[in-house]
């Protein structure tokens, strides 16, 4: 009962873009975007080929500029948006885009992750999601589970709602919103809520957290100093639709329930620097992965606040001794929230982690230097979990 | 004939008595008789040739002779026959003959008695005729006396009846009489002897009216036995006589107890009113407003709330002495005196049967515990009232006395309550001493913490003012911020002391709760739970885990923003912590353990628990103290490099004041922390450190990295040195635990700062110059910081990684020369003239007057000001 050794993939240029191809189930494939300032950059697609452990990758050219932030249509396999930032008269802006892959990707080479210098395919460009009256955009966030037809920019301190019409050739603002208040403030990162027939939005800027009604554009609620430093990430619990996790510079990672924003319902101090994302598991809300600059990726099993009712039992030791086969039981303990796992292969700072949407089990890690880590959830837990 | 003749053969033939009785039965026979013959008939004569048979059939009987007998046979029975016969003749003849003799003399007889008989017969007639004659007399003299017998008898009858009468007349006189001489005894018993009479006949008019009379003197009587025992200054035998003859009237016992007692109450009462008066005059003065209130003006009420509750004029001690010599005494008195009243007494008396002593008794107890409970609940209120925890001789005396004087109490009601609730009161009032005694020590750490803050804030505002001001600030020299840190030491050895002292006083005054001449300390409660419960656990532990309780406090409420709790306050309570462990926990609890020796050895939490908690709150602070510095630091930095243009600006030609800043901050604190933190071990380095990792710093291995860089065929060398570098290196924990020595502290610090400085660099775009400032100011960094850290390595490395990251995120990258860097950081640190030189080679000038120890800072440049 071996678990499987994570799968290491390193790409040439530093990274801090990931996302899974979401409207991809069959296979298990993520998409990275590269940070270059002088080359090309470019969008891997990589593809896990569970049976064997290996991974396939192809090369897209982004010629645009480097990327700061990606994200795949949950309608179609070949849409993709990317945050990215471009270099003009000694100015550097950041700009959002659609793209469509070219739709022979995949016939390109497989052979080996050398060959793909030459001759790799250039992403096709659907259009632009830039107002010029609303700075740089720091993030676009599709609609969750939506025909892809509609999009979220955050940029500066606006957010925008497109709507992509003739084929997401073109993008037209639906809606705004702003953040108003003293300084300048700047969104940092969102998050679409699959709940409420997707008519909510969460957003971060500085210490706090803000929802959003789309309908309205009004802002629902706004937790103050969520985090005692930057909020860097967000994630909408995918079944109990008022429970949000975030993390920031403090280190922490926060369960809030957004009915009651007074204290979190739990918080977590796992990591000794920054935590960069925090992302639940689609399937099974009690995993939930996060990342952080001190090179670590920890996946914790927060059965407490889980939507899944307590039944199944975790053994720690077991857990977080992955690799030991510990097939003996030894009882069946109370449910406690537990860290599962602490991965330790990356060598820099981990600012992306995301879970595979074809396998549940399954999830990648993308470090500063490039390096993209693939990693299964130990299986006893998944059994434990299963049955 | 034959037939006789045959008899006669036959009777010939018996011997004599046969015949006798032959000739008796046939007498029989002849008279009827034969009811007893005939089972002799049966038996005998069933053979008709049996001759002397009933059933002799002569016929047949001569035939059977003819037939069997000879003819000499048939002659010899012939003449046998003969003879029988004429034998039976003569018999006959005998005997008709004898009863005619007696037949003649019976005649005789009869002929005599008749003459006889006939002589007695007038004789009896004589003698009943005299029998009648004096019957007849003596009616008649009985007759004449019965008429005056029963005159007699009538007479005697009524004479005791006008006795008894008489009696009854006089009663109601004589009852008053014994009423003016006061012989109440005689009266009653009197009045006893005619109740019943009086009580039977009340129906006749007479009586009823000496009935009523006597009842009416009685209830008088009564009225007045009842009204001295009311006034109850009479002496207890005047009393007690009282009581029994009351008793004897039927005065029903339960009501003499119930007035006996309610008496006793009402002055037992108001004994308890002046105690109650003493206590608090505003619970009363409450009532009369709320009484006056609905009349009178809203506004009246809060004026009485806002009355500052005048404590009792009177303190404690005086308080109890009261209560005991007022209260507690009469009680005692009214117990004794009921007691033998109705207790003692009637146990010889014909009461004892009606159960009076049991019930007597259950109401005895029943007031005693009525009133003995209002009284402790007094005290209670009076003892609650005692929060001023100066001096607790006062309290400890006042609680002696009052459990003393219950024991009087106890003694004359073996199996009262009261004592043990007196007792109850005292442990109650003893372990509510000790919270209060933890909760002063609690205010009082508290408000040394408050004068600690103050006294760390007042001199820290001058620091930042020094310092934002630019004006000539000092590192590692004697400056006007020195004076604040300074005083840490000495803060934290009086904060140190104050407690201590604290705690010790605390101690001695509740020891006096178990000191050898107070009568309850020798309770078991003071002896056992007292002392190791109450406290050592209550008080002495539960107080330092407050101490460890706060402290984590501290790291908790102000673990977000940083800002609520100055850092050095933290570093203050970490070493107060440290120290605790170290050895003043140990100390107070040895001492603890000296004063209140348990013998039970009850349970208690051992020295190591406190100790291990004691340090993990020194850890947390010291963790916390890190951070937040860090995090100030980190803000610094932070927002110098967010907030400013990196690819337009221009040539560095300063190291930017935030370095400066940061350099300046962390010798603060490292000087901060030197003052309360052992140094702690480092790596050993090379005297000019700062030297020795410039030159590595700049030259290969940063060259080799740009180089890569150049190079377009060759993107994956980038990384490969920072790689390899990695590999090697241990991982870097940013947020980690350290250690309890200054070096590890400022490790700790300057990990975070540069991190962070790392991590902004990482998100930013950089022109040329932006890179070639960075630079600068991490060789700037890199000249100071490398002397608080444990491994110097660790701050070349991540200075390193800013640099590295800096050139990865630079749209041209061009390195600035190792020598110039070096000139303008130099210059940066030394800087006599007023106005700094643009021309590099100028600051070059300056360069050998580099002195690590003085080092002085330039007024920032109107560039520094747009870098910040």
């Amino acid at each position: 009962m071996e678990d499987d050794a994570p799968v290491i993939y390193g790409l040439e240029f530093q990274a801090r873009a990931l996302s899974a191809q979401t409207a991809e189930t069959d296979a298990i494939r993520f998409l990275v975007g590269t940070q270059s300032l002088k080359f090309d950059n470019q969008i891997h697609i990589i593809d896990f080929d569970d049976e064997n452990n290996i991974i396939n990758k192809n090369v897209l050219l982004h010629q645009a500029g480097e990327i700061w932030h990606i994200g795949a249509s949950p309608a179609d396999k070949a849409v993709l948006t990317t945050c990215y930032n471009k270099t003009c008269d000694s100015r550097v802006v950041s700009c959002a885009a659609v793209w469509r892959m070219p739709s022979d990707w995949e016939t390109g080479s497989h052979e080996s992750p050398d060959d793909t210098a030459h001759n790799p395919q250039t992403l096709e460009l659907l259009c632009h999601l830039n107002d010029s009256a609303h700075g740089n955009a720091a993030c676009v966030l599709w609609e969750p589970m939506g025909d892809g037809k509609r999009v979220i920019s955050l940029a500066d301190n606006h957010a925008l709602l497109w709507d992509l019409q003739e084929s997401s050739t073109q993008a037209v603002v639906s809606n705004t919103a702003t953040l108003e208040g003293k300084g300048q403030l700047k969104f940092t990162s969102g998050k679409w809520s699959p709940h409420h027939n997707c008519s909510q939005l969460a957003t971060a800027n500085d210490t706090a957290i803000r929802g959003w009604d789309l309908r309205t554009m009004s802002q629902i609620y706004c937790i103050e100093n969520a985090h005692g430093q930057l909020v860097r990430d967000l994630d909408f619990n995918p079944n109990r639709q008022y429970y949000l996790a975030s993390c920031g510079d403090d280190c922490k990672v926060k369960f809030w329930d957004v009915r009651n924003i007074q204290e979190p319902v739990k918080s977590l101090e796992e990591h000794s620097h920054w935590v960069w994302s925090v992302r639940y598991n689609h399937s099974h809300d009690q995993l939930v992965l996060t990342a952080s600059s001190d090179s670590r990726l920890i996946l914790s099993n927060m059965v407490s606040i889980s939507s899944e009712p307590f039944g199944h039992l975790v053994d720690d030791e077991e857990l977080s001794e992955g690799e030991d086969n510990h097939q003996d039981d030894k009882g069946k303990e109370p449910l406690k929230d537990s860290v599962v796992s602490t991965y330790e292969e990356h060598e820099d700072s981990v600012y992306a982690a995301e879970w595979s949407s074809a396998d549940p089990w399954l999830f990648a890690s993308l470090s500063y230097d490039g390096r993209l880590v693939i990693n299964r959830v130990p299986r006893a837990l998944k059994y434990r979990i299963l049955l | 004939m034959d037939g006789e003749a045959d008899e006669t053969v036959a009777v010939g033939d018996d011997c004599v008595p046969g015949r006798r009785r032959r000739v008796h039965g046939m007498l029989k026979l002849y008279y009827g008789l034969n009811e007893e013959g005939k089972a002799a008939e049966e038996s005998e004569s069933l053979d008709p040739c049996d001759i002397n048979g009933p059933h002799f059939d002569p016929e047949l009987y001569l035939n059977k002779l003819r037939r069997e007998c000879s003819l000499a046979e048939l002659m010899d029975q012939e003449t046998c026959m003969v003879k029988q016969i004429r034998s039976l003749d003569s018999d006959m003849q005998t005997l008709v003959y004898e009863n005619y003799n007696k037949f003649i003399s019976a005649t005789d007889t009869i002929r005599k008695m008749k003459n006889d008989f006939k002589k007695m017969e007038d004789e009896m007639d004589c003698l009943s005729a005299n029998m009648a004659a004096i019957t007849e007399f003596s009616a008649s003299i009985s007759g004449t006396l019965q008429d005056q017998h029963t005159q007699i008898t009538k007479l005697s009858g009524v004479h005791t009846l006008l006795r008894k009468l008489q009696f009854l007349f006089e009663l109601p006189a004589r009852l008053n009489k014994c009423l003016e001489l006061q012989a109440y005894a005689q009266a009653v018993s009197s009045h006893r002897r005619a109740r019943c009479v009086l009580q039977q006949y009340s129906h006749l008019p007479s009586f009823k009216g000496i009935q009523d009379d006597c009842h009416a003197i009685m209830d008088k009587l009564a009225q007045e036995l009842r009204q001295k025992f009311r006034d109850g200054g009479s002496s207890a035998k005047d009393l007690s006589e009282c009581v029994e003859l009351l008793l004897q009237l039927d005065e029903p016992a339960e009501e003499l107890c119930d007035k006996f007692l309610s008496h006793a109450r009402s002055r037992l009462e108001s004994d308890l009113q002046g105690l109650e008066a003493e206590i608090r005059p505003y619970p009363s003065a409450a009532k009369d407003a709320s009484a006056r209130r609905s009349p009178s003006l809203a506004d009246n009420s809060p004026k009485f709330n806002t009355l500052p509750s005048p404590t009792s004029n009177t303190d404690i001690l005086e308080f109890i002495d009261r209560g005991c010599n007022e209260f507690v005494s009469s009680l005692c008195l009214v117990i004794t005196s009921y007691q033998e009243l109705f207790i003692n007494h009637a146990q010889t008396g014909e009461l004892v049967s009606k159960n009076i002593p049991q019930m007597a008794n259950c109401k005895l107890h029943a007031f005693v515990d009525n009133l003995a409970a209002r009284y402790f609940s007094l005290v209670e209120r009076r003892i609650q009232e005692e929060k001023s925890v100066g001096d607790n001789s006062l309290l400890v005396r006042a609680l002696d006395r009052f459990h003393r004087r219950l024991q009087a109490v106890a003694k004359l009601l073996p199996g009262s309550a009261v004592p043990n609730k007196g007792t109850e009161i005292v442990i109650r009032a003893a372990t509510e001493r000790v919270k209060q005694y933890l909760s002063a020590l609690q205010s009082f750490y508290m408000d040394s913490l408050t004068d600690v803050r103050q006294a760390l804030a007042t001199p820290r505002l001058s620091v930042a003012g020094a310092s934002v001001a630019g004006g000539g600030a000092h590192l590692g020299g004697p400056g006007p911020g020195r004076d604040a840190p300074n005083s840490l030491p000495e803060l934290l050895s009086s904060l140190s002391a104050s407690i201590l002292n604290q705690i010790k006083s605390v101690l001695a005054s509740v020891h006096l709760f178990t000191a050898k001449d107070i009568t309850f300390s020798n309770k078991p409660y003071f002896k056992g739970e007292f002392c190791s419960q109450g406290v050592r656990e209550s008080l002495v532990v539960s107080f330092i885990k407050f101490v460890c309780q706060s402290s984590r406090h501290f790291c908790e409420s102000a673990g977000d923003k940083g800002g609520s709790t100055p850092p050095a306050l933290l570093l203050l309570l970490s070493r107060l912590c440290l120290d605790y462990e170290t050895s003043t926990i140990s100390y107070i609890l040895t001492l603890t353990d000296e004063q209140f020796l348990d013998q039970h050895h009850s349970p208690v939490t051992p020295v190591t628990t406190l100790c291990a908690e004691a340090k993990e709150a020194a850890q947390k602070l010291l963790n916390h103290y890190v951070k937040v510095q860090g995090l100030i630091i980190s803000q610094m930095l932070r927002k110098s490099v967010e907030t400013r243009d990196w690819v337009n600006t221009i040539e560095p030609r300063n190291v930017r004041a935030v370095m400066k800043r940061v350099v300046e901050d962390t010798t603060s604190i490292d000087v901060q922390v030197g003052l309360l933190y052992e140094e702690g071990v480092r790596k050993a380095h090379s005297s000019d450190s700062s030297k020795r990792t410039f030159s590595v710093y700049s030259s290969s291995r940063q060259q080799a990295r740009y180089a890569a860089s150049y190079t377009p065929s060759a993107p994956m060398d980038t990384n490969l040195l920072s790689n390899i570098h990695k590999l090697f290196s241990e991982r870097i924990d940013i947020f980690s635990s350290v250690e309890f020595n200054k070096v590890s502290v400022m490790t700790g610090i300057i990990k975070i700062s540069l991190k962070t400085f790392l991590e902004c660099v990482r998100l930013r775009t950089f022109g040329r110059y932006g890179l070639q400032q960075i630079q600068v100011d991490c060789h700037y960094l890199q000249m100071y910081l490398w002397r608080f850290v444990s491994d110097e390595n660790l701050v070349h490395f991540l200075l390193d990684e800013i640099v590295g990251s800096s050139a990865h995120r630079c749209l041209d990258p061009a390195p600035m020369e190792q020598s110039v860097i070096e000139v303008i950081c130099e210059r940066g640190v030394f800087h006599k003239n007023g106005r700094p030189s643009f021309k590099v080679q100028l600051a070059v000038a300056t360069r050998g007057a580099h002195l690590i120890g003085r080092l002085f800072f330039s007024p920032p440049s109107s560039d520094d000001r747009r870098g910040m």
